[in-house]
């Protein structure tokens, strides 16, 4: 099934990705070929087979639930782009 | 022995001369950062290289010799995939988004083989977030093929696998999630050991579809890699997916013997899609481990040519999800003067990401969507658990399964660049084994046209012996591991 440009217009705002206008052409054709490649999936008989949810079968463990790591705000921050008084700084949300 | 050939040595070699006292920690890091500095720029395959905190920590290693009190991997050199997490140094995993990115912790493999006495020379080039089988997505450039410089090395572990093969450091990590370990060792003449799923932690390896990534290494011999699995392998409960199991001395347990040695030969691995050349000289390839006592067997896997179209539903729906994160806030690429946060989020990502990485979060956005989620994620998962199965039960017959690693030898850059079905085909051969989370294995095997070709060899769960095993029984009876590209000897 071939995408257009109105679903990869869509799909890039659910996944919060800016395309640009000169990249749209491309994206679309290549989706489309990803697309139509993986539909063939659907002849695979597959009504009595659970779907795979862990390469090896293994339980999820469980920890206890205390503080482990140390307090490395300031060197974690140092990566971000804007910080002030050990807050995230992000355009105003509301006005 | 000169300061001139110290990069000629294996890892296991370099060990036995530090211990004899051939040469200091230092002297081998010295000629190696000075090969690097005049070998890398025709290559590049580093994306940092860190001259200063080696040196620092080869004196630390010569220190502890001296004092009687090595280490087990003391003073060998190394060089880290740039995926994974190194305290205080820059981590860009391929990506203008994390181009400034100083990693504030090590994860657990850099941390173990810190621990065992390892100095890193450096971060090495990658596709760009592990997403490309030719290292042409990274946004630090392409890597050359040391075996022909208008050539591929392979990807993602790209910049790991063409400074192996070139000698510019003994050993690299790196990460598979299709095959992004062994196909860029096939395409360099190198050793590349993918593990078992949760055999090695993925803690501070940055994510790319959490169900497949699984950590390796990429080495000139196989003791080499074994040597270095003994050391990173193992329990970590910082990784939720990691698995508490005993890790075995997989060097010392390597002995040759593979009589009796059932091998199992897949009719789907040498179909149309294989080079003629490489196809003889992986059939040659079988036929050693045949006349060292290895009997061969055709099996079965039914559904393995839906490995790459369930992996290309899979991989991206994980990476959807975990890319999600590079959000411009915390960490990462930020766009200037962003008009509210929505526009902040789009056009940080839009232009931290590159052309690949924007496909693939695109496609497992899609796959995972309201009105899709069941007809290609869910459907994905259930032919996933029928390749599973038959793998399962094919390991009821054999030992091992062997093949070729990739369809053809190292391909021109450029050449499979405009279709991401061309690129993805690449990995046909070694896809399955992460879909089923099972160890795989690349062992050089010959040439094509002056261009080496890899033996793939795939194992059960947890017999990362068995298929080091064969493949040290293998390169015993040859020599392949052992050539070197002339520019580089």
């Amino acid at each position: 099934m071939s995408l257009d440009k109105e679903q990869v217009r869509h799909i890039a705002t659910l996944a919060r990705l800016h395309v640009a206008d000169e990249e749209i052409a491309d994206t679309v054709d290549k989706l489309s070929r990803i697309v139509d490649f993986v539909d063939q999936l659907a002849k695979a008989p597959t009504d009595d087979v659970v779907p795979m949810a862990h390469p090896v079968n293994a339980a999820q463990r469980l920890r206890a639930d205390v503080v482990t790591e140390a307090d490395e705000r300031d060197r974690i921050q140092g990566n971000a782009p804007e910080v002030r008084d050990g807050l995230y700084l992000v355009p105003r949300v509301i006005e | 022995m000169t300061a001139g050939d110290l990069h000629s040595l294996t890892l296991s070699e370099t060990r036995a001369a530090l211990d004899r006292g051939d040469f200091s920690a230092v002297e081998l890091v010295d000629a190696l950062l000075e090969r690097i500095e005049a070998l890398n720029p025709a290559l590049n395959a580093f994306v940092t290289v860190t001259g200063d905190e080696a040196r620092a920590a080869a004196r630390a290693a010569d220190e502890r010799r001296a004092a009687g009190r090595p280490l087990s991997l003391d003073g060998l050199p190394i060089v880290h995939k740039d995926i994974f997490c190194t305290r205080g140094v820059r981590t860009t995993c391929g990506s203008r988004m994390l181009e400034d990115f100083v990693a504030p912790y090590d994860a657990t493999v850099v941390a173990r083989l810190k621990d065992a006495g390892a100095v890193m020379l450096g971060k090495s080039n990658m596709d760009e977030f592990a997403m490309g089988s030719s290292n042409e997505t990274s946004y630090f450039g392409a890597v050359a093929n040391p075996w022909s410089h208008d050539r591929s090395p392979g990807g993602s572990s790209g910049g790991s696998s063409a400074l192996v093969a070139g000698r510019l450091a003994p050993a690299a990590t790196g990460t598979d999630t299709g095959g992004s370990i062994r196909q860029p060792a096939a395409l360099t003449g190198t050793v590349g050991l993918k593990p078992t799923y949760g055999r090695v932690s993925r803690y501070g390896m940055i994510a790319f579809a959490s169900s497949l990534d699984q950590a390796g290494v990429i080495t000139r011999s196989v003791e080499d890699a074994a040597l270095l699995l003994a050391a990173m392998a193992g329990f970590d409960e910082r990784d939720s997916t990691s698995i508490d199991q005993p890790v075995p001395d997989y060097a010392a347990a390597l002995d040759g013997d593979v009589s009796g040695l059932r091998v199992g030969i897949v009719q789907q691995h040498f179909d149309a899609g294989l080079d003629g050349a490489t196809g003889d000289a992986v059939r040659a390839a079988l036929g050693v481990l045949e006349s060292r006592g290895a009997v061969l067997k055709d099996v079965d896997l039914p559904n393995i040519d839906l490995s790459v179209p369930t992996y290309y539903v899979v991989a991206p729906a994980e990476a959807s999800s975990n890319l999600s994160r590079f959000d411009g806030v915390r960490f990462g690429h930020r766009a200037d003067d962003p008009r509210d946060l929505l526009d902040l989020y789009c056009r940080s990502r839009g232009e931290g990401f590159g052309a690949e990485v924007k496909r693939r979060i695109l496609t497992g956005t899609y796959v995972l969507s309201a009105g899709y989620y069941d007809a290609y994620y869910l459907k994905a998962q259930r032919v996933r658990a029928l390749i599973a199965e038959d793998f399962r039960r094919a390991f009821e017959q054999v030992d091992v399964i062997a093949g070729p690693t990739a369809p053809t030898p190292a391909f021109e850059l450029g050449a499979k660049t405009d279709d991401p079905i061309t690129m993805y085909l690449n990995d046909i051969y070694t896809i399955g084994a992460n879909l089923a989370g099972l160890p795989g294995l690349s062992v050089p095997c010959g040439f094509v046209d002056d261009l080496p070709v890899g033996l793939h060899l795939v194992a059960g769960h947890f017999a990362e012996q068995t298929l080091l095993n064969a493949a040290y029984s293998y390169q015993q009876a040859t020599d392949w591991h052992t050539a070197c590209p002339e520019a580089y000897a």
